[in-house]
Formats: C-alpha cells, sequence, structure tokens
C-alpha cells in the first residue's frame, strides 16, 4: 500500500477578480507532495507562488479544483474548521517574519500554542524548547527590535515549529537576510526536513536556498516551466 | 488568554503619543460627566441633608417655603403641649420655632448682590441640628444684637469675619461666630436671636416650627392632631422630605443640562476612539493576517482590538477619576430656584458616581472600539498579509 501524499493539488484554477476584470493567475495546476519531502518552487514574480501557499493552508479559496493537505480536503472545509486544522498542523514562515513588536521572542513564539488545550508549564517548556532548537535560548525575553534580521527569521521559524505542524510552509524565507543569516536559516530547515521528516514547501527567488531543497518546482505564468 | 490581554494592553502602551491624546480626550468627557455627578452629589448633600429624618417640620397650610410660611406665638404655645414631641434633659419640649428672613448682601469683589438666608432661632437650634457648630468665635447671647454666619457666607460677604458689624432690618448686629455644618445649606445661613430678629423687622410672627419626634411612631398621631386642630392650620412634613422638595428643581436643572453637554462631548470622545482604533487597524493589518494564517479566528482578532478600545476607556476613567478628587476641594454656588436663597456647595466624589464614571469612559470606549474591532475580524487573510507595514 503506498501512502497518501501529504499535499495533492489537481487540476486547480485560481483567478482573482478586481473590479470587473478577472486576473488568472493558476490554470489546471497539479501539484503532488509526498510525505517528508523538502520542496522548493521558484518562478518569476507575479507568477502565483504566494497564491500556492495560501491555497494549501486554506486562507484562500481555489476557483476550480481540489486541494487536499495534511488529510483534509482544504477547499471544502468550513473557515473556523480550518482554522483548527491549520493551527495543529501547518507552520507557517513568513519573508518579513511578522513577529508582533511589543510581544518578547518568547511570547511570539507562544502564540499559535495559545490555541491548545495545553497549560501554562507545558506551554513554557515547548517554548523554550523552540527556541532553542534555533540558537536562541538565551534571546527568551527580547523583544523583535533587539534582535538582528536573521535571528528574527529565526524566531519565526520556532513560532513555526513549536506547535509541532506536520507541513511547513515557507514564503521566501530568506529574502529579507544577508548571505551568512540566510544560510543559517536554510540549516534549520534542512535539519526539519532530514531530522524531524518534516514536509516543507517553500517559496524562494535565491537559487542558493533552492538548494537545500530535495526538489525544485521551476513555475511561470501558473503553470510548471 | 492571558497573553492576548497583554498583546492589547502592550499595544496600546506602544502608541504612545495617539494613546495619550485619546485617553486625554475622553478622560475629559469623562471628567465632565463625573462633575455633573459630583455637583448633584453635593447639592443633595447640602439641601437634603440639611434635614434629619427625626425632625419635623411645620409650615402654615399652603406655603412651601419658610419665608412664605408664619405661625403665630399662641400657636407655638399649643405646639409646644402636644403629644409625641422628644424633651430635653431638661425635660423641656425639643421644639424650636423659627423666623426666616432674606437680606441682600454683596459678594467681596462681586457686582450684583444675592440673597441671604437670616434665621433667627434660639441655643435649642443646635441641639436638633447636630451637624452646626461653632467653629470660630462663640454663639450669640440671647436678647443680644449678635449673630453667627455661616462658614461659607463668612468668606465670601465677610472677609473681615469676627467683629464686623452687619445691618440686618432696623438694626446693626455683630457677627460674633462662624459655624460650619457638615457641607448642608445652614453653612449659607446667618444666624442670631429670634425675637430681636422678628422685633427689628416689627414681626409679630414665627415663620416655621421643628419639632424632634419622642420615637418615628409619633409622626402619624402628631400629624393628625395638628392637621385636625382648626386653631393651627399648619402642615407637618418631616425636614428631610422638605429639603428634598425645595432642591429638586435645581438638582433636576443641573443634571439636564449637564448631560446634554455630556452626551454631545461624549460622542466626540467616542468617534476619537474610534479613530484610533481604525488608525491602529490600519498599522496592524498585516499582524492580523499572522494571526489568522496561525489559526486565529475573527473572534479572537475583534476581543483583541476590543482590549485595546477598553484599557484606553479604563486609563480615560482613571483620569477622570484622578480629576474628581481634585475637585472636590472646590467649592460651588448657586440661588436655589424654589427659596431664591444663595447655597453653597462643596463638589462632592461618592463610590457610586465613581463607578458611573468608569463605566461611562468604558461603554464610550466599547461603543467607539465596536466599528474598528469588527472591521479587524474581518478583514480577508490573503488580503491582510499582502497589506504594507510592519
Ligand atoms: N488579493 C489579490 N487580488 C487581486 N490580485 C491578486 C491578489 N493577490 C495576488 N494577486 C495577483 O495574482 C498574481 C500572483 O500573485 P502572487 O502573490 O501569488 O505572486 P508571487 O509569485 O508570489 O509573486 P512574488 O514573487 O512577487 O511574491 C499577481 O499578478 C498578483 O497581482
Ligand atoms: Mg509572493
Amino acid at each position: 500500500m503506498t501512502t497518501p501524499p501529504m499535499i495533492e493539488c489537481c487540476h486547480v484554477t485560481k483567478s482573482y477578480v478586481r473590479g470587473d476584470q478577472e486576473i488568472p493567475v493558476l490554470q489546471n495546476f497539479n501539484l503532488s507532495v509526498p510525505v517528508g519531502q523538502f520542496l522548493a518552487i521558484m518562478g518569476p514574480s507575479g507568477s502565483g507562488k504566494t497564491t500556492i501557499l495560501n491555497l494549501i493552508a486554506g486562507l484562500d479559496r481555489p476557483t476550480d479544483g481540489t486541494i487536499r493537505a495534511a488529510g483534509i480536503e482544504v477547499s471544502q472545509q468550513r473557515e473556523t474548521d480550518l482554522a483548527r486544522w491549520r493551527a495543529r498542523h501547518v507552520g507557517f514562515i513568513f519573508q518579513f517574519y511578522n513577529l508582533i513588536p511589543v510581544l518578547t521572542a518568547a511570547e511570539n513564539v507562544e502564540l499559535p500554542l495559545l490555541l491548545t488545550p495545553l497549560s501554562k508549564q507545558e506551554r513554557a517548556k515547548r517554548v523554550r524548547a523552540a527556541l532553542e532548537l534555533v540558537g536562541l535560548g538565551d534571546r527568551l525575553h527580547h523583544y523583535p527590535r533587539q534582535l538582528s534580521g536573521g535571528q528574527e527569521q529565526r524566531v519565526g521559524i520556532a513560532r513555526a515549529i513549536v506547535g509541532d505542524p506536520t507541513i511547513f510552509l515557507a514564503d521566501e524565507p530568506t529574502g529579507n537576510l544577508d548571505r551568512d543569516a540566510a544560510e543559517s536559516v536554510m540549516m534549520l530547515l534542512r535539519r526539519l526536513h532530514q531530522e524531524l521528516h518534516k514536509t516543507i514547501v517553500m517559496v524562494t527567488h535565491d537559487p542558493r536556498a533552492a538548494e537545500y531543497a530535495q526538489d525544485i518546482l521551476h513555475f511561470d505564468k501558473g503553470k510548471e516551466a | 488568554m492571558k497573553l492576548l490581554w497583554a498583546y492589547g494592553v502592550r499595544n496600546v502602551w506602544s502608541r504612545g503619543r495617539t494613546t495619550a491624546l485619546t485617553v486625554m480626550g475622553m478622560g475629559l468627557v469623562s471628567l465632565i460627566f463625573l462633575s455633573v455627578l459630583m455637583l448633584g452629589d453635593g447639592l443633595t448633600r447640602a439641601l437634603v441633608d440639611s434635614g434629619s429624618q427625626a425632625n419635623v417640620l411645620l409650615l402654615r397650610q399652603g406655603a412651601t417655603t419658610e419665608i412664605s410660611s408664619g405661625l403665630y406665638r399662641n400657636q407655638t404655645h399649643i405646639i409646644r403641649s402636644l403629644p409625641g414631641i422628644a424633651s430635653d434633659t431638661d425635660g423641656n419640649p425639643v421644639a424650636l420655632a423659627e423666623s426666616v428672613v432674606l437680606i441682600s448682601l454683596t459678594k467681596t469683589g462681586g457686582e450684583a448682590p444675592v440673597n441671604v438666608t437670616v434665621r433667627g432661632t434660639q441655643p435649642m437650634a443646635f441641639t436638633l441640628r447636630p451637624q452646626v457648630h461653632v467653629v470660630e468665635g462663640r454663639p450669640w447671647q440671647p436678647g443680644a444684637a449678635e449673630i453667627v454666619v455661616g462658614a461659607q457666607i463668612a468668606s465670601r460677604f465677610l472677609p473681615q469675619g469676627i467683629g464686623s458689624p452687619l445691618r440686618i432690618g432696623k438694626r446693626d448686629w455683630l457677627v460674633v461666630g462662624i459655624m460650619s455644618a457638615d457641607g448642608t445649606a445652614f453653612e449659607s445661613e446667618i444666624w442670631g436671636d429670634a425675637d430681636l430678629l422678628m422685633a427689628a423687622y416689627g414681626r409679630e410672627s414665627y415663620s416655621s416650627m421643628t419639632l424632634r419626634l419622642s420615637n418615628d411612631a409619633a409622626f402619624e398621631p402628631l400629624n393628625r392632631l395638628i392637621a385636625d386642630d382648626p386653631r393651627l392650620m399648619l402642615q407637618m412634613k418631616r425636614e428631610r422630605d422638605y429639603y428634598r422638595e425645595k432642591s429638586v428643581t435645581l438638582t433636576t436643572f443641573i443634571r439636564v443640562l449637564g448631560f446634554t453637554f455630556t452626551t454631545i462631548f461624549s460622542i466626540g470622545a467616542l468617534l476619537g476612539g474610534t479613530m484610533t482604533m481604525y488608525g491602529a487597524v490600519a498599522a496592524r493589518t498585516r499582524e492580523i493576517g499572522m494571526l489568522r494564517a496561525l489559526g486565529f479566528v475573527p473572534a479572537h482578532i475583534f476581543f483583541v482590538f476590543l482590549i485595546e478600545s477598553l484599557t484606553i476607556g479604563a486609563a480615560a476613567g482613571g483620569l477622570a477619576l484622578a480629576g474628581g478628587a481634585a475637585l472636590q476641594t472646590v467649592t460651588l454656588s448657586t440661588m436655589n430656584f424654589s427659596t431664591f436663597a444663595e447655597v453653597a456647595f462643596r463638589l462632592t466624589l461618592t463610590p457610586p458616581s465613581a463607578a458611573a464614571t468608569l463605566g461611562f469612559s468604558l461603554l464610550i470606549s466599547l461603543l467607539g472600539g465596536l466599528p474598528p474591532a469588527i472591521r479587524a475580524a474581518h478583514i480577508p487573510v490573503v488580503t491582510a498579509l499582502q497589506a504594507p507595514g510592519r
């Protein structure tokens, strides 16, 4: 028996409506990501890479087609069920980190755990473990403005892994970082893949970052190039 | 959920200047609201609390104030002999016949003269009204042309205080004492000997009588005896009811006027809060998208922004209470429309008013915060994540 893929997009079409204009972004897009795969998606700006991540995470709905991820049919869920599923199964890593400036590193990382029934002590333990994993065990009580860009992104990764999700979705995680910082972030993602066997889909412009992935999908105008 | 509270509160704090302005605007409006309440409380205290529950007041039938009332000497003798009146240590009935006139005085440095109540009375008055004390000088001597003036009158009309002469009726009087009365209207009166005052005005009759009941149950039988006696033609009222009736017009007027202004201003404060919170939502749109991507639902987002708004409201309420505490030292005066006499009163901060003010500012911030919080909760995730900013 073969295990089903972790993520599967079948005949996905997505177009945005702006005013009376319809902007087609994806046309008959198909994708299959096996469990434990580290996939990089590359492509020019505006080709629809972010759109794919949003669709997989259920942040947006496809115009047509079906998307299955981590055991559910994403495109058919109700909003509240999707939110609960996302909290449990999806870890997001953003280009601009999206840390909350008024919260400390530890508090930022704790955010996703607020949606779980974990006790305060249990949450604190997990937050510490996640920050130690990204090498920031000594920065728990620092605010984002007291951290470098690379450190901020590592806090972002800690926030993504603290809930132990099944899928990681990273949108240009190194897009805002210098070479050294980008490298340490990519090493972390590789560890998530190799040691923890997580499924990762990463969108990137950076060929050096893409080299860390197992597989690269080149992408243009909503079609595989 | 404590973290979400901290998040809301710290966001308010981090927007220092905008927040400070909003809090100040809302705080000032709350302070206006509180001042109206304090004014009402102060007036009630000055007017209603002048009366005691154990005392009753006798006026001529049809009279609504002591000024318009009259009692003949022989009527006071009949009253004194009635049952149901408390006795003092010497066995005399605690019953006090008084004569009340209004005189015109001009405030130190002021232009227009105002009416001041002069009460011709007897030493028994201090027994019937234990809140009144001579705080400076001494009481008047019965039979002497001496007066004791209320603290409010002394400070505003007689800056020289004890030793000042004052013309009342066809006679000159000497100020020999100053009395305080726990913030009640007696502080705005002048007291002297009843017989002398009546002589100075060529009067034969008193204005009113005040009695202390021997016990609370004595009210009804005594009331019936007085009402049924054709020689008397008097009405009996509890002292508190009398003062309450006198104050109703004035306190209602002040409250209506005050709350009208408060309502107008509070719309401004409400809109100020709304604008501030819309600003916060706009500045943090991407943050909202991130939270939604983590799995937070619209209700969480709504809650977070409402907390922020309520935090501003709570701070504004605190500011208003601090201002209110400071205002307690202020003394105001106004003319009581029912008696045409000047009353001075102190703004009074009571726990119910404090609670009402906090409730008021929280309500403003709640109403003002609702539209932005609703908008925040309904921004589509994808749009929110694409928003510029931090
Ligand atoms: N909310 C939206 N409304 C309308 N059009 C949109 C919206 N989001 C994206 N688009 C359009 O869809 C297309 C694909 O956008 P998307 O963000 O997926 O591209 P991308 O590959 O991630 O680009 P980049 O590399 O610049 O991030 C673009 O042409 C964009 O203008
Ligand atoms: Mg993109």
